[in-house]
C-alpha cells in the first residue's frame, strides 16, 4: 500500500540510549500498550519515537498537537466535493487503519475535549468509533498510540486528565549526564567533545534557572544548533548567544546572566 | 588707661626674620595673636604653591577676611587652607569664593563663613578641577538663599540652619556622591524641610532615615539593589546558589570597611561597588560583584573548615592566603572568562616594595606569592617563591586538593620564610588588600573560647519579643512633581479590618430599596455569562456544519449563489472581572445632603450595600475597602470585605458601622488596594473609587502635590493592568478630576440617587 510507504522512517535517526528505554520500548510495543513520553522540550522525545519506528520498520504518522485543534482534527471529518459530501479521514484514524505508530506530539497543547478521542482506542477495546460517519473502525493489529508531553509546563490549565494518563505506560526522559550529551552534539554536530563540554556547561547554568524566570532550561536540541553554527566557523559566543541565550529569554537579567555565563565558560 | 575697655595686645608689631614675611605681615594689618603665630609656616607654605601675583591676592583676600569683625577664625582657617585648595584644584577660584563670602557676609549666614573655608580644601580635593568648584560655589550660595527665611516682610532675617551642618558633611558627601547627586540630595532636603529648621538641620546632618534613603539612592557605582536579581540569578545559574543577598553598609563606615562575608543568614556583600579602574584594566561593579561572588561560591564548595586553636595569627593568615588562591584557582578552572577579572582586581605588588628591615612584610610577601599562584606572568625571580608557587600547582594537579593540604604547604611556606621584622607594629598594606575575597570566618573552627576580649561571636541574648498588637505599617513612596521624583517609603498604610455593627440594619436597608433591586435582578439575568456558545455561519471553523453545507449545496446544484460560511465553532462567554471597591470615609462625608435629611455616609453605605449584592449576584470576585488619613504617618486602610468573603452578616455588619473622619490620601490608599487587587488572577481587574472630593490631608498645603501623586499611583495601577475608575460626588470635581483619571470617571451630581446610581454605573462598566 501506497499510502503506508510514504509513513516509513526511510534511514536510521541517530538515538544514543541513555538506559534501557530501546528494549522497554520493544517490550511495550510487543504487547501493543500505549506510550507516552514524558519530558523537558528538546531533550530527545521526537528522536526516540521515530527511532524506535525505524528499529520496528512500521510506519509512523506524527500529529503536532496545538490549541486550535479539534476532535474532527484527529479523526477525520466530511468535506464537500463536486458529488456532494465526502469523508476525510483524519491522522489518528489513518493510523487505525494502515496499522503505523501514531504519534501525539506535545499532546496537552490540544484541548482537554479533543484528547478524549483517543480513550476507544487505548484500552482492550482499541477501536474507533466516527460517530458523525456511523463507522466503527477497528484497529490494525499493528497500531499503536503514543503521546509526548512537557511535564514542566507551568501553565496550570494544560494538564492530562487522570483518565487520560492512566491509559498509558510511560518513560520519564530529561537531558542526558554532561558527559553523554556532549557525545550526543559531538556525534551529531561533528564538533570535539571538549568544546561540547563547555557547551553543554552553559546549558546547566541556564536549567540552573528554570523555576527563577525561565521556564524550561536550554534544551539538548539548541545546544546542537551552537555546535552547528561554531562548526561553520561562528565564535563560540556569539553561536552561544545566537543559539542559546536568545532564543529562551526576553527577560534583561537573565539575558544578562547568560551572556555572562557564556564569558565565564568560554573567557 | 581708659576705663571699661580691656588692653588687647597689638600683634602687629610682631617681628618675623625673613623680609618677604615681614612685608607680607604688614600688608596683612593684623592684631590678632592668634594668626601672628602660624603666619610664618602658613606664609611659607603659600609661596612654595603661589606665584608671586597670586600670593598678594590671598593676602590681600585674608586682610578682608580679618576685617569682617567676625574675630580671628575666618582669616586663620583662610591662611591655612587656601594653598591646599589651590593646589587640589590647579587654578584661582580665589574670586568666587570670596564674592561667596561677601554675600554670606551681607546675609545673616555671616557665622557660617569660617565652617565654610574651613572644608574648601578636602572639597577641592574630592573635586579636583576649578570648573567643578564652581558648581559647588554656586550650590552653597543656592542652598544659603533658600534656606535663610524671614518672618516678617520681605527681608530674610533668620540664619539658614542647614548651611553650617552642609558644609561640615560636604567632604564626606562628596565622597559618597558626584556632584550632581548631591546637588539633588540638597535640592530634597531644601524642598522638604524647607519650613522645619529643626528637621533641615537633621536632614543635612545625615541623621533622619529619608536623607539616608535619599543619599542612597543617588549613589555613584552600581547599586546592589539595582543589580540583586541578576546577581541572585548568576549565582543560581553558575553555582546552584540560592543563599539569600544580604547587603551591608558602606556608607557610614569610614575608619574600619567591612569585608564580604557569609554565615546562616545569607552572603554579606557591600550595598554599592564602584567600578575599578586598575592596572589591569577596568573591571565593572557588577564584575566586582561577580568576583566576591564567585570567591564565596567557592568556597562553600571546596573549602573545609580547620581547627584553629593550634596555629599563630601568621600561620593562620597564610592560611587563608593560600586557601583563598586554591578556591580562585579551581574557579578559574571551570570558567576561565573570570581569569581576567580575578587578575585585573588582584593587586600586583611590586617585589621590591616593601623594606624588610624596618616594616613587617608578611601580607606583602603572602600577595606576592598570592599573584604568582594566579598568574603565570608575574615576573617575580625569587627562588623560594617559585618553588613554592611550583609546589602549590604540582598539589593542584590531579584534582581540586584540599584545605588540609594547602594549610600544611601554607605552614611550611611560614617557616622557611620568617623574619623577625614580622613582629613589628609597622605593617606594609599597599598592593596588599585583595578586595574581592571575604574575610574567611567560615575557614575557622575554634575548639576552646577565644581569650580574646571581646567575643563578637557569641549569641546574643534576646528578651522575648512582644506580640505586635496590630499589624506593622505598610510604607509606600509619593510622587513629588516638583522633583519628579519619588518620596521614599513617605506614606504609612495601617490595615485593619473594619469594626462590626449590626447587620440587620444593611437587610433593612436592602429591603427599602426592594423595587430598585427587582429591577437590577432583571439586568443582571442578562449580564449573567452562559459558558459555551456555538458560533455558527463561519467561513472558518472547527467543524462542518451540515445542515447549512446542505443547504448551500442545494442552492449551488440550483444555480444561485451559495453561501460560503458552512463552518460553525465553538467559543466561551465567560465573564473574569475582578473587582475592589475603595471608599473614601473621610470627615466631609458626615456633610448632609442639600435638600435631604441624610448624610453622604449613609446614601454611600445604601450604595455599597446595593452594589455589593449586586456584585455578589453576577459571582465577580469582589472586595470592600474604606480608607482616610490624618498626615502621612497614619493612613488608615479598612477591610469590609475579602475577595474571598461572601456578602453575609459579618460583611453587612462592616458595612453598618461605616464611620467617616479625618483627611484623604488618595495616592497611599490606591497603591494599597491595587497591591491586593494585583494579586488577583483575572481578566479584568476594576478598581472603583467612590469620593466626594479632591485629595488633601493635614500635613500638606499645596494641593496640586496630593493630585499628582494620585495620578501617578493611578499610572503605577495601569502599568499593573488594573483598570482604575473614580465616581465623584464632588459637582466641582470636574476641574481635577480628569487631571488624574484621565477618561476614567464619572460625576454623579444628584448624591440622592446615588444608590441606584452606583449598581448601574457598575453594571454598565463591566457589561
Amino acid at each position: 500500500m501506497s499510502n503506508k510507504e510514504q509513513f516509513l522512517v526511510k534511514s536510521e535517526p541517530f538515538y544514543q540510549a541513555q538506559g534501557r528505554e530501546v528494549s522497554l520500548y520493544e517490550a511495550a510495543y510487543a504487547a501493543r500498550l500505549p506510550v507516552m513520553v514524558k519530558g523537558p522540550t528538546g531533550c530527545g522525545k521526537s528522536r526516540f519515537v521515530e527511532y524506535m519506528a525505524w528499529k520496528l520498520g512500521k510506519p509512523l504518522v506524527s500529529v503536532a498537537c496545538n490549541e486550535d485543534m479539534t476532535a474532527s482534527d484527529l479523526v477525520g471529518r466530511w468535506l464537500l466535493d463536486a458529488g456532494g459530501t465526502r469523508w476525510q479521514d483524519g491522522p489518528l484514524t489513518t493510523a487505525a487503519r494502515i496499522g503505523a505508530i501514531c504519534y501525539l506530539d506535545e499532546v496537552v497543547e490540544a484541548r482537554q475535549d479533543t484528547t478524549v478521542v483517543i480513550h476507544p482506542l487505548t484500552d482492550h477495546r482499541r477501536t474507533l468509533p466516527l460517530d458523525k460517519k456511523g463507522e466503527v473502525i477497528e484497529a490494525h493489529p499493528d497500531f499503536q498510540l503514543v503521546i509526548s508531553y512537557n511535564p514542566g509546563y507551568q501553565s496550570l490549565m494544560k494538564d492530562l486528565k487522570q483518565s487520560t494518563k492512566q491509559r498509558f505506560t510511560a518513560f520519564d526522559f530529561d537531558y542526558p549526564e554532561a558527559a553523554l550529551e556532549a557525545r550526543i552534539v559531538a556525534t551529531e554536530t561533528g564538533i570535539d567533545e571538549a568544546t561540547a563540554a563547555r557547551l553543554i556547561q552553559v546549558a546547566q547554568a541556564a536549567r540552573n534557572l528554570k523555576g527563577h524566570g525561565l521556564d524550561e532550561g536550554i534544551s539538548t536540541r539548541l545546544v546542537v544548533y551552537a555546535a552547528s553554527l561554531m562548526r561553520r566557523g561562528v565564535a563560540a559566543n556569539d553561536a552561544c548567544r545566537m543559539a542559546m541565550a536568545r532564543p529562551i529569554t526576553d527577560d534583561a537579567d537573565i539575558r544578562a546572566t547568560l551572556d555572562s555565563a557564556i564569558d565565564s565558560v568560554f573567557g | 588707661m581708659p576705663i571699661g575697655l580691656k588692653p588687647v595686645a597689638d600683634a602687629r608689631s610682631r617681628q618675623f626674620d625673613d623680609p618677604r614675611l615681614q612685608e607680607a605681615w604688614q600688608g596683612l594689618d593684623c592684631g590678632f595673636a592668634a594668626v601672628a603665630d602660624v603666619f610664618a609656616d602658613c606664609a611659607r607654605e603659600a609661596l612654595g604653591a603661589l606665584t608671586a601675583s597670586q600670593f598678594a591676592a590671598y593676602i590681600e583676600a585674608a586682610r578682608g577676611l580679618g576685617k569682617l569683625g567676625r574675630g580671628a577664625e575666618p582669616m586663620l582657617v583662610f591662611l591655612q587652607e587656601w594653598p591646599a585648595v589651590v593646589g587640589a584644584v590647579r587654578g584661582d577660584a580665589l574670586a568666587p569664593v570670596l564674592d561667596l563670602v561677601r554675600a554670606m557676609q551681607k546675609s545673616p549666614n555671616g557665622g557660617a563663613i569660617a565652617g565654610f573655608l574651613q572644608t574648601l580644601a578636602p572639597v577641592a580635593r574630592r573635586l579636583q578641577a576649578i570648573e567643578q568648584l564652581e558648581l559647588y560655589l554656586d550650590l552653597v550660595r543656592d542652598l544659603m538663599q533658600r534656606t535663610s527665611t524671614s518672618i516678617h516682610g520681605r527681608h530674610i532675617t533668620f540664619p539658614s540652619p542647614s548651611l553650617p551642618v552642609f558644609c561640615r558633611q560636604a567632604p564626606q558627601l562628596l565622597g559618597l556622591l558626584s556632584l550632581g547627586g548631591l546637588r539633588n540630595w540638597a535640592d530634597y532636603g531644601i524642598r522638604s524641610h524647607a519650613t522645619h529648621p529643626e528637621r533641615q538641620e537633621e536632614y543635612f546632618a545625615l541623621q533622619s532615615a529619608d536623607s539616608r534613603a535619599i543619599l542612597q539612592r543617588e549613589r555613584h557605582g552600581t547599586l546592589f539593589a539595582d543589580v540583586e536579581r541578576k546577581l541572585e540569578l548568576w549565582l543560581r545559574a553558575l553555582w546552584r546558589e540560592g543563599e539569600m543577598l544580604v547587603p551591608y553598609s558602606t556608607a557610614f563606615d569610614e575608619i574600619r570597611q567591612p569585608m564580604p562575608y557569609w554565615d546562616s543568614q545569607g552572603m554579606r556583600v557591600p550595598d554599592v561597588l564602584d567600578d575599578a579602574l586598575r592596572p589591569g584594566g577596568r573591571v565593572s561593579g557588577l564584575d566586582r560583584y561577580r568576583a566576591v561572588l564567585a570567591h564565596m561560591a567557592g568556597h562553600r564548595r571546596w573549602s573545609s573548615p580547620q581547627i584553629a586553636d593550634n596555629w599563630s595569627p601568621f600561620q593562620r593568615m597564610a592560611v587563608e592566603f593560600f586557601e583563598d588562591c586554591r578556591v580562585d584557582l579551581l574557579l578559574v578552572r571551570d570558567y576561565p572568562g573570570l581569569r581576567r577579572i580575578l587578575l585585573a582586581l588582584h593587586p600586583h605588588p611590586a617585589a621590591a616594595g616593601c623594606d624588610p628591615e624596618t616594616t613587617s612584610c608578611l601580607r606583602h610577601r603572602l600577595a606576592m606569592i598570592s599573584r604568582a599562584i594566579l598568574d603565570p606572568d608575574h615576573g617575580y625571580l625569587e627562588p623560594v617563591l617559585l618553588d613554592y608557587v611550583g609546589r602549590f600547582h604540582a598539589l593542584l594537579a590531579e584534582g581540586p586538593s584540599s584545605t588540609a593540604e594547602v594549610a600544611a604547604l601554607a605552614l611550611s611556606w611560614v617557616a622557611k620564610t620568617r623574619r623577625q621584622s614580622d613582629q613589628f607594629a609597622k605593617i606594609h598594606f599597599t598592593d596588599t588588600v585583595i578586595d574581592y575575597r571575604d574575610d574567611n570566618r567560615q575557614l575557622w573552627r575554634f575548639i576552646e573560647e577565644g581569650d580574646e576580649e571581646e567575643a563578637f561571636d557569641e549569641p546574643r541574648r534576646r528578651s522575648p519579643a512582644e506580640e505586635p498588637a496590630a499589624l506593622p505599617p505598610r510604607r509606600y513612596p509619593e510622587w513629588d512633581y516638583r522633583s519628579q521624583s519619588y518620596r521614599p517609603d513617605w506614606a504609612s498604610v495601617y490595615e485593619a479590618l473594619h469594626p462590626s455593627g449590626n447587620a440587620a440594619d444593611i437587610d433593612r436597608l436592602l429591603a427599602r430599596h426592594a423595587v430598585l433591586a427587582k429591577r437590577l435582578k432583571r439586568l443582571l439575568d442578562i449580564l449573567k455569562p452562559q459558558d459555551k456558545v456555538r458560533v455558527r455561519y463561519q467561513e472558518e471553523g472547527s467543524e462542518l456544519d451540515l445542515d447549512v453545507a446542505l443547504r448551500s449545496l442545494i442552492d449551488y446544484r440550483s444555480g444561485s449563489m451559495p453561501d460560503p460560511r458552512i463552518n460553525m465553532s465553538h467559543t466561551t462567554a465567560g465573564r473574569n472581572i475582578a473587582v475592589m471597591v475603595l471608599l473614601d470615609l473621610s470627615e466631609s462625608l458626615n456633610n448632609r445632603v442639600a435638600g435631604g435629611g441624610q448624610t453622604v455616609l449613609e446614601l454611600s453605605r445604601e450604595a455599597v450595600s446595593l452594589l455589593a449584592w449586586a456584585i455578589d449576584r453576577l459571582g465577580d470576585p469582589c472586595a470592600i475597602a474604606g480608607f482616610h488619613s490624618n498626615t502621612r504617618h497614619e493612613v488608615r486602610f479598612q477591610h469590609i470585605k475579602g475577595f474571598s468573603e461572601f456578602w453575609d452578616d459579618a460583611v453587612k455588619g462592616r458595612v453598618a458601622a461605616m464611620q467617616a473622619g479625618w483627611s484623604t490620601r488618595i495616592g497611599a490608599a490606591l497603591r494599597h488596594a491595587g497591591h491586593y487587587l494585583a494579586a488577583r488572577k483575572a481578566d479584568k481587574r476594576i478598581l472603583l473609587l467612590l469620593t466626594d472630593g479632591e485629595p488633601s490631608d493635614v500635613d500638606v498645603d499645596d494641593g496640586a502635590y496630593l493630585r499628582a501623586d494620585a495620578k501617578r499611583a493611578v499610572d503605577e495601577l495601569s502599568a499593573k493592568g488594573l483598570t482604575t475608575f473614580c465616581l465623584s460626588l464632588d459637582p466641582k470635581a470636574d476641574e481635577y478630576v480628569s487631571e488624574i483619571f484621565g477618561q476614567r470617571w464619572r460625576v454623579l451630581d444628584r448624591i440622592e440617587r446615588l444608590p441606584e446610581q452606583l449598581p448601574m454605573v457598575y453594571l454598565n462598566l463591566t457589561r
